[in-house]
């Protein structure tokens, strides 16, 4: 089995994303007893495209062209196709990241091929891979094999594979092959323009020590008084899930997540969140996560240290009484 | 200025899920239905824009006969018209097929954007307007948080990790997939649920549409996951399990 790994890079900067992607590749390379082919794309990327060759790859494919910086979803493409056509491989993997959602359909349906997107396992078995993916917000797994002739496609979720499997145990260097690609302006029809941050950032949530963080179990904006008030008892700051900042209940700067903020508190306590990757990716660092949910199988109790499955509506005047009768510390 | 909208109807947010028997899809019998939630935010962004620009919302969809409650539901927030492709086994297609089946009611359309989610909460491919945008030939953004139009371009904001954003210059025709939150989107009024019953629905059986068989990809199985994670789950009356957890975290913890 062949396997090729496309590496990710923005501005010379890696996704570390890329290296857990790189992991489970190694793991498939093994498993198969196939071999290990890296790509990088980019512009001016040949000192990082030597730092993939110290990683236990095969081969690395160094595709290098101005017009492969910035990033568009039709050059990545076009160019791409010229590197699997190259590679010939079994296998693409992708670390499942905006950028990857942005082009990978695109370039596997562009070869009549389908990808399974977002996956956080695998199994060989009898020459077949199967892979696991969320479905249902992370309610449920599902496994699905592929079907047809490859190449087959798959991305990885971040966080589903351990980056360091493959960091240390580099046995020297694999060569690195700059392939010339065929890539002209008039192929790329999107102008990417500036790239910025939202300036105003009122509330520094990574430095909060505790963070009492709402999600549409709150149902209401009235009822965010209550976790309001928990929250000040606790001598802690207030966050949500996307969704409560879409409906503008809380400012932006509140958000937790993948499209948010990553916070590492010492106190997570997750109110009314069912727990979906992309906001889970945000606080899964915290010391210590408590969750209250009335849904016992929501994703939020996988990294949960404390649960309470139940209604927050009974619990949180609960908290609030016990530590307004002890006095909080 | 035409615009399709892609909208998919799927189990209400908070409908208790329970797996079928054979493991192939959930058990509909005693849930609701909804509109994914991010293509209800595609929606108001093509009402605006045909309110701006002038035009027609075309609103497309594949799934069953129970679909339908949701194409009204978009018909009655103001789209003009819907197309859907019926199929009682839709969820047994990959995004591949999926895709291929939207597009092939869209082409003959033409219109002038696309909009769609920018995932499904029940299957979470991620992947359909990407699809379309290949399958139709056309360029495309994905999650999207603004859209501006000006003379035959557009000029779209694109979300990308941990709060940066990027704004892209795109010619038209093209595809965008919107992110949640990009709008408020509006509530049907009375008079848009009377003026929804004129509105036409065209149905057309997704296997008179021709498309070969090719499926890329086979789910096999859907299950609840095995939890990894020892959770300490603290039980009791409200008011008992309040106060174990205060107990955890002041003294196991000592986070608090
Ligand atoms: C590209 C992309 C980026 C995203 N970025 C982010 C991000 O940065 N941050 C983020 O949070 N999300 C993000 N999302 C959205 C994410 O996928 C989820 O949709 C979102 O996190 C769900 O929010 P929620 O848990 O508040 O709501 P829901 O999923 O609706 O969950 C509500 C929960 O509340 C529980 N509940 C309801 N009532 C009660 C009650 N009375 N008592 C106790 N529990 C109750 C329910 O059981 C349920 O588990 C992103 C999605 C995509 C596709
Ligand atoms: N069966 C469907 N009918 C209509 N639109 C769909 C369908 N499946 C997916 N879409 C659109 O594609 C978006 C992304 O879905 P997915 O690729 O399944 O995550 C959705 O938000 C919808 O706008």
């Amino acid at each position: 089995m062949k396997i090729l790994v496309v590496a990710e890079q923005r501005q010379g900067k890696w996704n570390p994303v890329s290296f857990e992607t790189l992991a489970a590749a190694q793991q498939l390379a093994e498993k198969t007893s196939g071999s290990l082919v890296a790509a990088l794309l980019g512009s001016g990327v040949a000192p990082l495209a030597e730092e993939l060759a110290a990683r236990q790859v095969d081969e690395v494919l160094l595709a290098d062209h101005p017009l492969l910086e910035p990033y568009t979803a039709d050059g990545f493409t076009a160019t791409l196709l010229q590197v699997v056509a190259r590679a010939s491989p079994d296998l693409v993997l992708f670390p499942h990241t905006y950028q990857v959602r942005d082009f990978a359909p695109k370039l596997a349906a562009a070869l009549g091929k389908g990808m399974i997107g977002d996956t956080v396992g695998y199994r060989y078995e009898n020459g077949q891979f199967v892979f696991v993916r969320q479905m249902f917000q992370g309610r449920t797994n599902a496994d699905v094999a592929f079907a047809g002739d490859p190449p087959w496609f798959a991305s990885i979720q971040a966080g589903a594979f351990r980056s360091d499997l493959s960091a240390g145990r580099s046995q020297g260097k694999a060569p690195v092959a700059k392939i010339a690609i065929d890539l002209e302006p008039g192929q790329i029809r999107a102008k990417p323009l500036e790239l910025f941050r939202e300036a105003k950032q009122a509330v520094d949530l990574t430095q909060a020590q505790i963070i009492v963080s709402i999600g549409r179990g709150i149902k209401e904006k009235a009822n965010i008084a209550l976790a309001e008030k928990l929250a000040k008892l606790l001598g802690g700051e207030l966050a949500a899930s996307r969704p409560i900042c879409d409906e503008g209940w809380l400012p932006m700067d509140r958000q937790i997540g993948s499209s948010g903020q990553t916070v590492a508190p010492k106190l997570y306590l997750a109110l009314g969140i069912s727990g979906a990757i992309q906001h889970v990716v945000g606080m899964k660092g915290a010391r210590t996560i408590a969750a209250i949910n009335k849904d016992p199988n929501a994703p939020i109790f996988e990294v949960a240290d404390y649960g309470i499955v139940g209604d927050l509506f009974e619990i949180v005047p609960a908290l609030i009484a016990l530590l307004e009768s002890s006095g909080s510390q | 200025m035409k615009i399709g909208v892609c909208i998919k109807q799927v189990p209400a947010r908070d409908a208790p899920l329970a797996i079928a028997d054979d493991g192939g899809w959930i058990r509909e019998a005693d849930i609701g239905f909804e509109m994914n939630e991010p293509d209800g935010y595609a929606l108001e962004e093509a009402l605006r824009l045909k309110e701006k620009h002038g035009g027609e919302v075309v609103v497309v969809s594949l799934g069953p006969e129970r679909a339908k409650q949701t194409i009204k539901e978009a018909l009655a927030k103001g789209a003009d018209r819907a197309i859907h492709v019926v199929d009682a086994g839709f969820y047994r297609l990959d995004p591949l097929a999926s895709a291929r089946s939207l597009a092939e009611v869209l082409r003959p359309e033409s219109p002038d954007l696309i909009l769609t989610g920018l995932q499904s909460d029940d299957n979470g491919f991620g992947q359909t307007g990407v699809l379309l945008a290949q399958l139709l030939g056309l360029p495309h953004s994905t999650i999207i948080m603004q859209i501006e139009m000006t003379e035959g371009k557009l000029k779209v904001k694109r979300e990308l990790e941990a709060g940066w954003f990027q704004l892209m210059e795109l010619p038209l025709p093209a595809v965008l997939t919107i992110q949640s939150g990009i709008n408020k989107p509006r509530y049907a009024t009375l008079k848009g649920i009377m003026a929804a019953k004129k509105k036409e629905i065209r149905s057309v059986g997704r296997e008179s549409l021709g498309l070969a068989d090719q499926p890329t990809q086979k789910l096999q199985r859907i299950y609840v996951p095995q939890k990894s994670k020892k959770t300490e789950f603290l039980t009791g009356s409200a008011k008992d399990a309040a106060a174990k957890l205060l107990e955890k975290l002041r003294h196991e913890a000592r986070v608090v």
